[in-house]
């Protein structure tokens, strides 16, 4: 048995260091005033500069996927600036620029380099932001992620989610994988891989652990593991299936779901395991909690009138009221950070679409033009909802803005991608 | 009838046959022996008994041969249509305390993966209880949901209506 464990431990510890095939993402549409900007190549050396994984092209590409900016071709602006000084705002007004964005990068001694950037109001002509890092050689892509959220957070106003991680499910060769990777779909690296399904990752909320739920026990149990160790413990092996974990917003406790009784009803256990307690009571399904930012409220799935509906019951207890009422089946809702919106799967005479409703009015909008749609969420600045659907017969995952506006599909060459979750803002 | 029936019928007359013999041709045997020969026969004929019985759960014309129930989208009532094969089921359980069953409750590939996981096991629960109510006992029966994980890549109704089902699988198997 001891033997056993370790082997599985060992296991872990393998595939944690295991990077698997990437995630490609393909933009479609965007904001309908799109701010143009200019990112001009931090490197003084063109080879090193037209690389893909240069700071310059990565902060160009993250601006350019969130649909919000027009990023726009600098190879024809003869007089390519590195310092403020050797600006010529006039080029930039040329070919309608609003922001500028320069850089330099520096090589240091043992392996180290300096990075340090500018964005340039060009209309003003004058500097909006100026920041200096000295990081070693594998910090390259976060550094290039963390400037683009700055830039994103100066022009826009909102929060940027480029320096954040996601996490999903591959299935390739009859083996399910739980993958983390960046919000971009580089560096994935496999937290845990079984020959039995892997579902319903949560991420905790300082984004050091992630609980799941595994079938290699040959029915459903709910794990946490670390991302820092990739150690792991049974959170909850009762009777019956243990499943949908959910974080409350203190990662104090989770909201789980048990079949112990006999439906599934939604209970809330310590982080530890300890202190298990029933929140819902039906006769019927009770599945899917979420909680609110704020931790007053559980929202969750359940068929108790018939067809499955989302409600929200108090997370001390006490009364479930029913929150959305459009067609038949609603199901898998999570709430937006700031606690005003809620998606959620809708069925509708096309199929399973993710919708959107504003939870103060209970106006409701469909946002996919998917029909096999599964698990959405929120990015942590509420703007992007992440979700699992098919296309042409592979699962896929795929993003849109709460607008609409913008969308984004995410594929990955190796395997079936499925069970996203977007992780917090560190 | 199938093969492995006829055999088991076959082997336990020939064994029938030698206890015969053996009584007849030894009279003079102790008591104990022939005892224990009648017994070990008496164990040929159980076992061959059971086997036919195992058989019968195999067996294509035998309503026990069918092991899968299904429903209705979104739904946990097993359907009048099933009554019939889940009562033979229940039926061959309270015939063979010693035999148990796993009810794997499965959903089709839509909707919510963890919804579906609790409706597969709403499913594989109706199947139970009709057990239940024709007294077979809860340890005879477990009961085990797959939602859409073991689901087939559906595209329309016909291939949906598959997934949608509870499936009767005996331990021994």
């Amino acid at each position: 048995m001891m033997k056993h464990r370790f082997f599985i431990l060992l296991l872990i510890a393998l595939f944690s260091l295991s990077a698997r095939a990437e995630l490609t993402i393909e933009i479609m549409g965007g904001a309908a005033n799109q701010i143009p900007i200019a990112v001009v190549p931090f490197d003084a050396s063109p080879a090193a500069a037209a690389q893909q994984s240069s700071i310059s092209n990565i902060i160009n590409a993250d601006l350019k996927r969130s649909g919000l900016f027009r990023t726009l071709e600098t190879r024809g602006v003869a007089n390519q600036p590195h310092q403020v000084a050797d600006v010529k705002y006039s080029d930039w007004l040329g070919i309608q620029a609003q922001a500028l964005t320069i850089g330099t990068v520096e090589p240091l001694p043992g392996n180290r380099m300096k990075v340090a950037f500018r964005l340039l109001d060009v209309l003003k002509q004058n500097q909006l932001l100026a920041m200096e890092f000295t990081i070693t050689q594998s910090q390259q892509r976060m550094t290039a992620h963390k400037i683009a959220d700055m830039i994103y957070e100066k022009l826009t106003g909102e929060k940027g989610v480029f320096a954040t991680r996601i996490s999903y499910v591959n299935k390739a060769n009859g083996r399910y994988s739980l993958e983390v990777a960046d919000a971009d779909g580089f560096n994935p690296q496999t937290v845990v891989s079984s020959k039995e399904p892997l579902i319903s990752p949560s991420w905790s909320p300082d984004g050091t652990k992630i609980a799941y739920v595994s079938f290699e026990k040959k029915k459903p149990v709910i794990y946490v593991q670390s991302l820092v160790s990739g150690q792991r413990y049974v959170l909850a092996n009762f009777k019956g299936n243990n499943s949908a974990p959910a974080w409350s917003p203190d990662g104090s406790k989770l909201a789980i779901v048990l079949t112990y009784s006999a439906n599934s009803q939604v209970y809330i256990i310590n982080a530890d395991g300890s202190g298990l307690k029933q929140l819902t009571y039906s006769s019927g399904i009770d599945t899917e909690p979420d909680w609110s930012p704020d931790g007053a409220f559980v929202y969750f799935t359940s068929n108790r009138g018939g067809g499955p509906q989302i409600y929200r019951i108090p997370s001390s207890g006490g009364d479930a009221k029913r929150v959305t009422f459009e067609g038949a089946y609603n199901v898998s809702p999570h709430v937006s950070p700031d606690g005003k919106l809620l998606t959620y799967i809708k069925q509708d005479s096309s199929g399973f679409r993710v919708a959107i409703q504003d939870i103060e009015t209970g106006q409701v909008q469909t946002r996919s033009e998917t029909t096999q749609d599964e698990s959405p969420s929120f990015a942590p600045n509420g703007r992007m909802i992440l979700y699992a659907t098919n296309v042409g017969g592979k699962g896929t995952l795929a993003a849109v803005s709460s607008d609409g506006r913008v969308k984004q599909r995410l594929t990955d060459a190796g395997g079936d991608v499925r069970e996203p979750s977007w992780g917090p803002a560190n | 009838m199938n093969k492995s029936l006829l055999m088991s019928v076959l082997l336990a007359g020939v064994l029938a046959a030698c206890s015969n013999n053996a009584v007849k041709n030894k009279p003079a045997a102790p008591v104990a022996q022939t005892a224990a020969e009648a017994e070990a026969a008496r164990l040929a004929a159980e076992k061959a008994a059971a086997e036919a019985d195992l058989a019968s759960l195999k067996d294509p014309s035998n309503i026990l041969s069918k092991r899968s129930v299904y429903f209705d989208f979104d739904k946990d009532e097993v359907k009048p249509e099933y009554r019939a094969l889940v009562d033979a089921h229940a039926k061959f359980l309270l015939a063979h305390p010693k035999s148990k069953v796993a009810v794997q409750g499965n959903a089709d590939n839509r909707g919510s993966r963890e919804y579906n996981l609790s409706l597969g096991q709403r499913r594989s629960v109706a199947v139970k209880k009709v057990m239940n109510l024709a007294g077979v006992q809860e340890a005879q029966i477990e009961t085990v949901s797959y939602g859409e994980e073991k689901a087939n890549a559906c595209k329309d109704e016909a291939c949906f209506q598959q997934d949608r089902r509870a499936d009767i699988v005996y331990d021994h198997e």
